[in-house]
């Protein structure tokens, strides 16, 4: 039907080495950027922004900077919520040190800060690689965690020894604080979606995205090929920990307001985005956003199902959603490796071909 | 003797014992990992599901009670019996060697020549899907355990240690207990591997599949066998910990714990496994009694993966494990 390559001539390289060669992809992907950016904002409410949209939005922030670490460099990480826990704070410390900031650059900075810390425990991987990597970020994870705890400087001494977001302002509208409106909380959430989106993508295809996954396939002969492992290894975490730490700014700030270390950053955050990149597609980046969409969405399905419509309780709801999250996880792994996102090219490619199958 | 010695050596004899059960969880890793390549992540949920299941049947737990009475609006609970310890054990064993080979057919038989790591991530996948099932099957609460270990102070350690240095230690019997059945259990394992057939075929699969596979050993049996007697360690583990801490979902988390005790010991050593325990355990309690007071304490959260980073990158290949040769 319409999804065809025929009469979709290129004429010049780049347009031959673009994201997206055939046209009808690429109006489609302008459609929702349209209904992301004009639509969305003006019929959102809070229920939609504060379960489904928000979350949504920053984990699929942190998913592509997982990916690129795991999916893209072959690097496995378990400690995201600890990296992320770091952006959340460096997040607070900026934003309380200097309020008349515009919270866009403070949500950079933490940034910023976070690729410092995940190159820092970036650097055993030089000498060690899979699972024995995992164990180095699991330090990364506990370590990260307990000294948030621990050190009072870091939330400011506290009472409760929590971190609350105050009201921070980007061009006078409320981003953070209690008072700030859904739309703007999306709008500001979307802006950075797009923009860690389009440098992923653009990162991962060019020079620096074929190193990354010259290690990822096997890092000896990219070693020998010229491909420096120091750089490679360490750029990839440090990228990777700036798009996490800036979702763990934006899981604080703006989502959340209010913050325990142990419980929003722990170790089962490091999981679920874990979760979000197989079930997504490992070395994907629309894998990253469907990993994030169905983790996102499946409790708010299944408690709008089982609690809502047969009234069960909510911890039975609760075990069989662990139960369900795990045999999914198991389920992708054996029957497609590659994730939703290897479903969807296969749905195009059938497209394509439809109604021939050959 | 100065005061402080003293403390240090009751933290220093408490930490063997601990660190003989993280050996205990460490060892079912060991098993799996040596047989089949696979790193599995559940070994800590297998040890809690165990528990869950004995304490289950001990006092006569209906199964998914809380969904059975949530879809037909029942209110049944118990079977109004219970069961001696030792025949609760044999069904729970009974019930492990059942799930080694769900897990064997259902998932591991289909990810064979997968790369480690999506069979470490199936593993983490099997971990959330048995957490789910055991609170499914025997609800959440936090339940005690009883099967007859004797738990409390040990007063013959407290009176001969009182008398030579003026300070009872304390010593807890489970833990004593807990030493004897590890080594019991490893003496065991070794003789198993050593002097049976199905031992040597476990350590031939071990060795290469291929070869193994190829003098007709079946590498299905042997996957089998292999999950059935780490699902026997993570039982054995259970009742320890269960024991010790009540059966709940921290009991899951003493996999996170083990993690770092193999890194020290080296994958594929069962010696490294009891080695990296006793390290760790000593390590940890030692660190939080000397330098934890001076940074906030609970530095036990982290300590030991601190420590086998910094092992690790001395050392990839930890104390006892083979050496990584890497070609292209």
């Amino acid at each position: 039907m319409f999804y065809r390559e025929a009469g979709d001539f290129k004429t010049t390289y780049a347009k031959d080495s673009q994201t997206f060669p055939i046209r009808f992809d690429r109006y489609r992907y302008y459609v929702v950027m349209a209904v992301a950016i004009l639509v969305v904002p003006f019929v959102v409410n809070d229920y939609w922004a504060s379960a489904v949209l928000l979350p949504f939005l920053i984990y699929a922030i942190a998913a592509i900077g997982l990916n690129i670490l795991t999916g893209y460099c072959g690097q496995v990480s378990l400690g995201t919520g600890g990296f992320m826990a770091v952006g959340a704070y460096a997040c607070y410390k900026l934003m309380t040190a200097m309020p008349d900031v515009n919270i866009f650059f403070h949500v950079i900075l933490s940034g910023l800060i976070t690729a410092g810390v995940g190159v820092l425990f970036g650097l055993p991987s030089l000498r060690i690689k899979g699972f024995y990597l995992a164990v180095a970020t699991l330090a990364a994870q506990f370590f990260l965690v307990w000294l948030f705890n621990k050190v009072p400087w870091f939330y400011n001494n506290s009472a409760s020894g929590q971190i609350s977001a105050p009201t921070r302002t980007v061009f006078g509208a409320e981003v953070t604080g209690p008072t700030a409106s859904a739309e703007v909380k999306y709008l500001f959430c979307l802006a950075f979606v797009i923009a860690t989106a389009w440098i992923a993508r653009n990162l991962t295809r060019g020079s620096l995205g074929r190193k990354w996954m010259a290690i990822r396939d096997m890092d000896i002969a990219a070693e020998i090929i010229g491909v420096n492992p120091l750089a490679s290894k360490l750029s990839a975490f440090a990228v990777s920990s700036f798009f996490v730490g800036i979702a763990g700014a934006l899981f604080f700030a703006v989502y959340l307001g209010a913050v325990e270390v142990g419980e929003v950053y722990g170790i089962n955050k490091s999981f679920l985005v874990l979760f979000m990149i197989i079930i997504g597609g490992l070395g994907s980046i629309f894998g990253s956003f469907a990993g994030a969409a169905f983790i996102v969405l499946l409790p708010v399905f299944l408690k709008n199902v089982l609690v809502g419509q047969f009234g069960w309780a909510t911890d039975l709801a609760a075990h069989l959603e662990i139960m369900i999250l795990g045999l999914l996880i198991i389920v992708f792994l054996v029957l497609e490796p590659h994730g939703l996102a290897q479903l969807w090219r296969i749905t195009k490619e059938k497209l394509r071909l439809w109604p021939f199958p050959h | 003797m100065p005061e402080q010695l003293v403390f240090a050596m009751e933290v220093f004899l408490n930490g063997l014992m601990a660190g003989v059960l993280y050996s205990l969880v460490a060892l079912g890793f060991v098993l799996i990992f040596k047989a089949s390549g696979v790193f599995n992540y559940a070994q800590g949920v297998m040890a809690l599901f165990a528990a869950l299941t004995l304490v289950g049947i001990m006092e006569g737990q209906v199964p998914f009670a809380h969904l059975i009475n949530a879809i037909f609006g029942t209110e049944i609970h118990h079977f109004g019996w219970h069961v001696p310890a030792l025949l609760g054990i044999l069904l729970t064993a009974v019930v492990m060697v059942g799930l080694a080979w769900l897990v064997n057919t259902l998932i591991m038989k289909h990810l064979v020549n997968q790369e480690p790591i999506i069979l470490f991530m199936a593993t983490i996948g099997l971990a959330y899907f048995m957490e789910g099932l055991g609170d499914l099957m025997w609800g959440a609460d936090i339940k005690k355990m009883d099967v007859g270990l004797p738990q409390g102070i040990n007063l013959w350690i407290d009176e001969a240690t009182f008398e030579i240095f003026g300070y009872g230690f304390f010593i807890d019997n489970l833990d004593i207990w807990a030493t004897v059945i590890a080594i019991v259990l490893v003496a065991a394992l070794m003789l198993f591997s050593q002097y049976t057939k199905q031992g040597r075929a476990m350590r031939a699969v071990a060795d290469d599949h291929q070869a193994a596979l190829s003098v007709g050993i079946s590498l299905n049996f042997i996957w089998v066998l292999v999950w059935s007697i780490a699902g026997f360690v993570a039982l054995v583990a259970g009742i320890m910990w269960g024991t010790k801490s009540g059966v709940q979902f921290s009991l899951s988390l003493i996999a996170l714990k083990a993690l770092p005790v193999l890194m020290l010991g080296g994958f594929t050593s069962i010696p490294g496994a009891i080695v990296g325990g006793l390290i760790i355990g000593v390590g940890e309690k030692l660190f939080e009694f000397a330098i934890g007071p001076l940074v906030g304490g609970a530095t036990e959260n982290w300590f030991a993966y601190v420590l086998a980073l910094l092992f690790l990158v001395f050392r990839p290949q930890g104390l006892f494990g083979d050496k990584i040769i890497e070609r292209v």
